[in-house]
């Protein structure tokens, strides 16, 4: 098989795509790490740790982490839905509908998390 | 009906390699009259009839049942008789031998691989007592065959592993069709032989090969959905892994099924 | 050449092959068995097989019934022993595959459910969705799989039997992979092969229907029994041959002409749409020469209308039909009428048998369609035959392997001597040959023109002759061949030219026969002799290959109790 086997069928792209948005989840975690680091280390690094974050490159770079946290996050509850069968009695619901759900459960946690912190 | 296309003659370009004059395989260009009810094995049967006897494929049922006639068209596996050449707008139309498999000739591949994999997850009825004849048939719920039925209608065909890039970079791998088979019968509620299939299931190249690239299930033309198989059967193995060491003997069959 | 010993070959894994070959293997563990099939197992024909598989299952049901239908729809030409054995073993193979796995549909307490199918006088046909016969094969080929005693030759094309001393002892096989010659004896052959539809130009069969064990078995000497038979079902889709099943009849679909009407209701006032098949596709003829049908590209044609039953049970019970009505000719039956017509479907003759599927050939043993024993007779009724691949593999397995049992070590080096001939004989004749200008494509169309004509549905003396003749002139231009490809491996054209070879051989048997029998019976209409002869008949016609060409004789029809009697339906 060539290397460049992804490149034949879009599908293949969009897996090689979700493989690859790990990279990024996992580099945001590595920084998030990194802070709590910070944290510990005292007021002053953490502080000269957020500023740097301000620069216009990690801005982008937490954009592009973003984006591709969402569509590894999305594309997990799509793929979920197919492994998992939920019954309802007899009937076997539609898995757009098992997606539907958790992603909706997803959504109304993260915002009660958010609303949580920027309240708190 | 569909969209016709309406043309006269089709032009196509097929994998030609006879081992006793090829030292590998190449093209040959074919232009055929058509009709918008042909399928694209009606073309191969034509170039084979008239125009080039030593053209060789495989197909029998002209159905969509038997599994023969698999091919890749324009680089997507297909059963030959149940692909039309009127949704191909796009001249030449190519036709290769299935990938991931050894070529034999033109466009025969070589299967015995996947023979091998079915026989080794023992698809089959295994129980640990029989039940006489006499005693009549396992009585069987409308739900209970609903569980296990689509992964039965697997026609051996391939394609699945023709789209399977963890197949076609790790041959061990066990595979969509037979992990789907072999999953199958694990479901059944007439089954007892979980543990037996379990060694090939799970091992090393079995289940846990699988990167969930889905590709099986989207040329899958029977609906088997191979793709959630193996990834049912990894929860299933990992649930019941999880009970052998909570609750030693865990493993029924709705365990089996991996969540809900 | 190489040369493999086994205790017993078959040849062929359909539902009749793999059954005989576990049944064997049941019966004495210690046989070495090879399953010799120019396909994988799960290729066979079978494989196509939609609509279910007939047993007494249901208290309703009786062993009588089942026996008194099945002899009705032969037209009295059953042998009626063994239709009693039949039915009477039917219910336990059904068990059997069951336990075996096949995933029958279940009614709501769990057993098996049954559906109503034509000529059967209630609902006793057993199956799986409507794609009983995949599910039976794959069943059965899995099951196959556990035992270690069972070898496969996979994609080996048997060209001719062996047999010394008047007993068969082995085929000679090519390997048409390995592209080579392979001598492979045994105590006993069991001949598994299927059909020969392809004979004709519009069938339900695929491309492996060849007729070959008919074929090889006729050369071998060994008489056919019953081939002027050719079953029609009515009910195909117009240019590709594709079969709608009679499940979608069974489930309660019309038959409509293009006036709109129920003809069927003229033909047969009681079953209606449920009549014998032979009843059916004539009855469409005549619409057709009445003018009350609709005219196609692939000639006429009548509708099956389904769209009554609703989207739910044509999805739940009939999802095949749906599915290859979409694709094969773009109508939805849930809203679309579907185009059917008359199609070759089934050879009610064969290779003559006993009840054990014993030929009169020593140690030569048929099962299946390329059997005739027979329960089918003048018509086979739908769903009969998946359980006679069942009923009949079975007792044949069992009693091979009760004779290779007594039967003493094959000489293999004289049989050597017989496959090196044969080597030759095909190498010669086709793989070395040097140009003729016959191409197969134009022989076969020839052939399947003049079946169409002369042995179609109806028939008459005068077209039979015509038949008769123009497959004699084949014989001879098949001499002059063009020549083919050479190359060893994988070489598709050699295995057709030997196909047509045997079709040609198999074709020229219906014709004789059908020009021999002079009355109407079951599938065989002569518009000559439109009644059916009781005075003369029920006889079967054996033929038999000789050098001055076929001899014909009469075998009396075996009658237990149901007496010949008008068939109407
Ligand atoms: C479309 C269709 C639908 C049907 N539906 C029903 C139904 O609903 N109910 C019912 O009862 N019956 C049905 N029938 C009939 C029934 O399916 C067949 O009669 C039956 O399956 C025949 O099985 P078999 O085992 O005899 O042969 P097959 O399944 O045809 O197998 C023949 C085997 O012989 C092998 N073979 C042939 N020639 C050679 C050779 N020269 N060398 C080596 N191997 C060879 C082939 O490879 C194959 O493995 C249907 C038939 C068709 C065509
Ligand atoms: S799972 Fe689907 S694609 Fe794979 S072999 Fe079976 S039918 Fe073919
Ligand atoms: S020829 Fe049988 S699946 Fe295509």
């Amino acid at each position: 098989m060539r290397a460049t086997w992804w490149l034949r069928n879009p599908r293949y792209f969009l897996f090689m795509v979700r493989e690859f948005s790990s990279v990024f989840v996992a580099a945001f975690l590595v920084l998030f790490l990194l802070q709590i680091r910070g944290l510990r280390a005292g007021a002053e690094v953490y502080q000269e740790y957020l500023e740097r974050l301000h620069e216009p490159g990690w801005i982008a770079f937490h954009a592009v982490a973003f984006l591709f946290a969402m569509y590894h996050s999305l594309t997990w509850f799509d793929l979920t839905s197919k492994i998992q069968v939920v019954r309802l009695g007899r009937t076997v619901v539609n898995r757009r509908i098992v997606a539907g759900l958790n992603i909706l459960a997803w959504l109304v946690v993260s915002g009660g998390i958010f609303l949580y912190w920027t309240r708190g | 009906m569909k969209a016709s296309t309406s043309r006269s003659t089709i032009k196509l370009e097929v994998t030609r390699y006879r081992p006793s004059v090829d030292s590998e395989p190449h093209d040959q260009s074919y232009e055929i009259p058509c009709t918008d009810d042909m399928v694209v094995l009606d073309a191969l049967n034509y170039i084979k009839d008239r125009v080039d006897g030593t053209l060789s494929f495989r197909w029998s049922c002209h159905m969509g049942v038997c599994g023969s006639c698999g091919v890749m068209v324009n680089g997507q596996p297909k059963l030959s008789c149940a692909i039309f050449l009127r949704d191909y707008k796009r001249e030449p139309i190519h036709i290769e031998p299935l990938t991931n498999f050894p070529i034999i000739r033109d466009l025969v591949t070589d299967i015995t691989d996947f023979m091998t994999k079915l026989k080794a997850v023992k698809p089959w009825i295994i129980r640990k007592k029989e039940k006489p004849l006499s005693e009549g048939e396992y009585r069987q719920s409308a739900e209970e065959l609903e569980r296990y039925h689509q992964f039965s209608g697997c026609i051996n065909c391939m394609l699945c592993y023709s789209a399977c890039p963890v197949y076609g970079l790790h041959p061990g791998f066990l595979g969509p069709a037979a992990a789907a088979l072999a999953y199958r019968y694990n479901l059944d509620s007439r089954d007892q032989g979980n543990d037996e299939r379990q060694p090939a299931i799970a091992s090393q190249e079995g289940i846990w090969e699988c990167t969930f690239v889905g590709e099986c299930t989207v040329v899958c033309p029977k609906d088997v959905d191979p793709a959630a198989a193996l990834q049912r059967s990894k929860v299933a193995t990992a649930q019941s892994l999880l009970g052998s060491f909570i609750l030693p003997r865990a493993s029924g069959k709705s365990a089996t099924e991996g969540s809900s | 050449m190489d040369q493999i010993q086994h205790d017993i070959i078959l040849v062929g894994g359909g539902a009749a092959g793999l059954r005989a070959a576990i049944a064997a293997l049941e019966e004495t563990p210690r046989l070495s068995v090879a399953l010799v099939s120019k396909v994988y197992p799960m290729r066979s024909h079978t494989v196509s097989a939609e609509g279910g598989s007939a047993a007494v299952v249901r208290d309703y049901d009786s062993l009588e019934l089942h026996a008194r239908d099945t002899v009705k729809g032969s037209d009295f030409l059953a042998d009626q022993d063994a239709v009693e054995a039949f039915v009477a073993e039917a219910p336990g193979e059904i068990v059997q595959i069951e336990h075996w796995g096949c995933p029958w549909s279940r009614d709501p307490d769990g057993r098996v459910s049954v559906r109503a199918f034509g000529g059967m006088s209630v609902k006793r046909t057993v199956y799986a969705s409507d794609k009983t016969g995949f599910h039976m094969l794959h069943a059965l080929f899995q099951t196959s799989l556990k035992y270690d005693q069972l070898t496969r030759d996979d994609e080996f094309f048997v060209t001719s039997l062996l047999g010394e001393d008047g007993a068969c002892r082995g085929v000679v096989a090519w390997d048409i992979r390995g592209g080579r010659f392979i001598c492979l004896v045994a105590r006993t052959v069991i001949l598994c092969t299927g059909g020969a539809g392809r004979i004709f130009p519009f069938t339900t069969n695929g491309a492996i229907k060849t007729g070959d064990g008919m074929a090889l078995a006729y050369r071998a000497g060994v008489p056919l029994k019953d081939m002027e038979f050719v079953q029609y079902h009515p009910t195909g889709l117009p240019g590709t041959g594709i079969l709608i099943t009679e499940a979608s009849r069974g489930e309660g679909g019309y038959l409509l002409n293009a006036k709109g009407d129920r003809f069927m209701s003229e033909y047969a006032p009681n079953k209606k749409e449920l009549a014998a098949r032979d009843v059916i596709s004539r009855a469409i003829v005549d619409e057709m020469q009445a003018g009350r049908t609709f005219d196609g590209p692939y000639g006429n044609y009548v509708h099956l209308d389904l769209r009554h039953l609703g989207e739910a049970a044509i999805n739940k019970k009939l999802p095949f039909v749906r599915e290859l009505t979409r694709n094969y000719v773009g109508l939805d039956p849930v809203v679309d009428p579907i185009p059917v017509r008359p199609v070759v479907h089934y050879m009610m003759g064969g290779v003559h048998t006993d009840m054990s599927g014993s030929t009169p050939l020593s140690g030569l043993y048929a099962a299946g369609e390329v059997a005739c024993v027979t329960i089918n007779g003048a018509n086979r009724l739908g769903s009969n035959s998946l359980t006679e691949c069942l009923v009949f593999g079975a007792r044949a397995g069992a009693a091979a392997a009760r004779y290779a049992a007594e039967a003493s070590q094959p000489r293999t080096e004289s049989l050597l001597q017989l496959a090196a001939q044969e080597e030759r004989r095909v190498r010669e004749k086709f793989l070395e040959r040097k140009g003729g200008k016959e191409r197969i494509v134009d022989l076969r169309e020839e052939m399947h023109r003049v079946m169409e004509s002369g042995a179609g549905i109806y028939r008459n003396e005068t077209d039979l002759k015509e038949t008769c003749r123009v497959l004699r002139d084949l014989r001879e231009k098949f001499d002059h061949l063009a020549s083919i490809d050479k190359e060893q491996v994988f070489n598709t054209e050699l295995t057709a030219v030997l196909e047509l070879d045997f079709m040609i051989d198999v074709a020229e048997t219906v014709a004789q026969s059908a020009l021999r029998r002079h009355e109407s019976r079951g599938s065989h209409a002569r518009t000559d002799y439109k009644e059916r002869d009781d005075s003369r008949h029920p006889n079967h016609f054996l033929v038999t290959h000789t050098p001055e060409g076929p001899r014909f004789d009469d075998l009396p029809v075996c009658i237990t109790r149901f007496q010949p009697e008008k068939r109407s339906y």
